[in-house]
């Protein structure tokens, strides 16, 4: 069983190696063919292992390097359920992109596909690895390969400048990173996780270990894009072809998140358990700053796939706040949110691509109105700006109201109108351009384009023929994505088997006794958590009914009476317009930003950790 | 061990990250992203570096001699092959650039505001 967590990651490496080699000779939909179903087998593979997971920690040493006496010299998998989990999900993200680009993507090559498939490969990688140094590695081959896939247009200017944007601050977030590595290996003499965690505990903390923790969790906030290292996110999913922006935003930038509740609980727990408190209150800031400030970009935005990549922002504030508050509750309740939302934003992504295909733009005031013979698509683009509202029941519904009882619990129930704000703001933005697309709603405007990307060559059906209806295979995705994001709400047993999950992560001890010992180590059991309560389904309702008003209101501006005197309106303007400044699409900028990022989160840290 | 390596690490890293906030050209810019990886080497080699320890190749030497640690050095072989990949591929953007927009200039190819 052991076996199969390398085969996970080998299979879509091997077939990328393939796919590339016989570019030349093979055809078009023999590629198409060939990634969709090593995509889906690596899914498969995923899925068995989150089964077995399910039981008891599985760990794979490669090359047959076991550990000897509780010392670890060999590089291993050490797979729980989460990771097991997220690994599955990103198969399955892949999968469905590589379906949609059959038709949205009509010239590209099969270094289309094999990108695709290594960008899988590091991704599965990244989830069931158990070494620090082997995180790096697949950090940075996942990246690589989505520096690759962002540019793919490269004879355009804005997807050539987001892939340059994109590149140069993960690039340093990924040094970042490995600098943290360097100390703690300098410090423990380890590099798998459960070693450097068993090994920090025997020791006081001092400030070298905050300085790699600081380092270790700013390089992966830089891939999570968490403000205000997060202006690079904007840039790249809104060049990127359609199917990318699905992986990337349901997907790719959630790792980041992962990445530092592993090394938290798997490396860090044991040395700075004693101020978890402290360490609570700093994420839970991050977080809702996080959330809240991207959420209102996006409702500024009326380029589509920007105002997408702002949600995907806010929303990882909002995950943030859920694995910052530290408990498995908050953890298992971030899991199934940030599953269903990866459904619903794919969702999204791909039903602006169906717009694109069909009208060869994306922005809002230019589309206005030129939607309305797509009943279809207009409908699932509205159903997934309410999920994203979390509508009950969607699944987006039920993780949030997971999260908010967990935050209660910790004393935190304040950011229950983080989430509230942020789900209904976010959720606003989207009906509002369906509105206006599908329905013709509110006044024709001007729109100040952020840039100009030439849309007809990403779609490039040929003719106009081509463009008068949506090809089914087009529709299918959508379809599939949002029943995902729909199941996650409703299969019964989730939310317990998230919580065990979590549980699992979370318990350090067995972990090291896996990992190290070989112990066998058995999955807590847990309680199911109590079903959504009345008040639950009030705070759904509030987000998903404000959205809705907040999305009227923009529609018919000019019909309401003045309720906000002008002073304050233009006030409120003027400060959006200079937060909209500060992402000024210089990399230099932004490279600021995150030293600036970087003092402050070690200010914090060495205040409060040690 | 001195403090001397670290000191120099900790250097191209501030350094290396002041070019890449300022450079006016992606090139350099490149260059300078490779300045702050070179950092993580000097403090690789440094933390695996053991006092007049020889180099742990055992094809001719004995068994039981004082090596450096060779786990670190691995560890800079594969940081290298990492970083020439990325490198590769920014290089080729920034070729793309000044090609098909003739500026190697981050801020003159600037397209992307708010």
């Amino acid at each position: 069983m052991n076996h199969l967590a390398p085969l996970a990651v080998a299979v879509p490496i091997i077939a990328a190696g393939v796919l590339a080699a016989t570019a030349s000779v093979a055809s078009r939909r023999l590629a198409d063919i060939v990634a969709v179903l090593t995509a889906a087998a690596s899914t498969t593979l995923c899925a068995i292992l989150l089964a077995h997971s399910g039981h008891h920690q599985v760990v794979y040493w490669f090359g047959g390097w076991q550990p000897r006496s509780g010392i670890a010299v060999g590089i291993a998998f050490a797979v729980d359920p989460l990771g097991a989990g997220l690994a599955t999900f990103a198969g399955l993200i892949v999968c469905v992109a590589l379906v949609f680009s059959w038709r949205h993507l009509e010239t590209i090559s099969h270094v289309y596909h094999a990108l695709m498939l290594v960008f899988l490969a590091g991704m599965v990688g990244f989830c069931l690895t158990g070494d620090l140094f082997n995180l790096f590695v697949f950090f940075e081959l996942l990246s690589t390969a989505a520096y690759a896939l962002v540019g793919y247009k490269i004879d355009q200017r804005a997807p050539l400048e987001g892939s340059l944007n994109f590149a140069i601050t993960n690039s340093l977030g990924a040094i970042m990173v490995l600098f943290g590595i360097s100390l703690l290996y300098g410090r423990t003499g380890a590099l798998n996780m459960a070693q450097i965690g068993h090994s920090l505990a025997q020791q006081p903390a001092d400030g070298l270990v905050v300085a790699a923790f600081t380092l270790l969790v700013a390089g992966f906030f830089i891939k999570a894009a968490v403000v205000p290292f997060h202006f690079w996110l904007a840039d790249a999913y809104s060049v990127a072809p359609t199917p990318v922006c699905a992986v990337l935003s349901a997907v790719m930038s959630e790792l980041g998140l992962y990445a530092v509740v592993r090394i938290w609980w798997s490396c860090f727990h044991g040395a700075f358990g004693d101020h978890e408190d402290a360490l609570r209150a700093i994420l839970v800031v991050a977080g809702t700053i996080t959330a809240l400030i991207p959420a209102v970009l996006c409702f500024a935005q009326t380029h589509l796939k920007r105002m997408l990549a702002y949600a995907t922002v806010s929303y990882i504030g909002l995950f943030l706040i859920g694995v910052g508050l530290l408990t498995h509750d908050a953890l298992g309740g971030t899991a199934v949110y940030l599953v269903a939302d990866g459904f619903v934003k794919a969702s999204l992504f791909v039903c602006v691509g169906i717009i694109q295909h069909r009208r060869a733009s994306v922005d809002e005031y230019r589309l206005h109105g030129r939607g309305r013979d797509m009943p279809f698509t207009g409908a699932m683009f509205a159903i997934g700006g309410l999920a994203l509202a979390s509508l009950p029941p969607f699944g987006t519904f039920l993780g949030k109201s997971l999260v908010e009882d967990a935050a209660v619990k910790e004393g935190y129930g304040w950011v229950i109108v983080v989430f509230i704000l942020a789900s209904a703001i976010t959720g606003a933005a989207v009906l509002r351009s369906a509105g206006r697309v599908f329905l013709g709603l509110g006044p024709e405007g001007e729109s100040e384009p952020a840039f100009e990307v030439d849309e007809e060559t990403e779609t490039e059906t040929g003719d106009d023929e081509g463009r008068r209806r949506t090809p089914f295979v087009m529709f299918l995705p959508v379809i599939a994505l949002l029943a995902g994001g729909l199941a996650m709400g409703l299969i019964p047993r989730l939310p317990q088997a998230a919580l065990r999950g979590a549980a699992a992560l979370q318990d350090q001890a067995a972990y090291v006794a896996a990992v190290l010992h070989g112990a066998a180590g058995s999955v807590p059991h847990l309680p199911a958590p109590p079903p959504p309560t009345g008040l639950d389904y009030l705070y759904g309702a509030l987000s998903s009914v404000g959205a809705l008003v907040l999305a009227a209101a923009a529609l018919f501006r000019e019909r309401l009476p003045a309720l906000v005197p002008r002073p304050v309106a233009n006030g409120a303007g003027a400060a959006v317009r200079a937060v909209r400044e500060l992402n000024s699409g210089r990399v230099g900028d932004y490279v600021a930003w995150i030293v600036a990022g970087v003092t402050v989160f070690g200010a914090a840290f060495s205040l409060t950790l040690l | 061990m001195s403090f001397l390596p670290y000191a120099v690490a900790a250097w191209l890293f501030g350094v290396g990250i002041y070019g890449v906030a300022t450079s006016r050209n992606l090139i350099h810019l490149v260059v300078c992203l490779t300045v702050v990886q070179s950092g993580t080497y000097i403090l690789l080699l440094a933390i695996g570096y053991v006092g007049a320890g020889k180099a742990p190749i055992f094809a001719d030497i004995p068994l039981n001699s004082k090596v450096v640690d060779p786990v670190v050095q691995t560890l800079t072989l594969t940081d290298v092959v990492v970083e020439a990949t990325v490198v590769a591929l920014l290089l080729a953007l920034a070729m793309q650039a000044e090609k098909r927009f003739g500026t190697l200039d981050p801020d003159e190819l600037g397209v992307m505001r708010s």
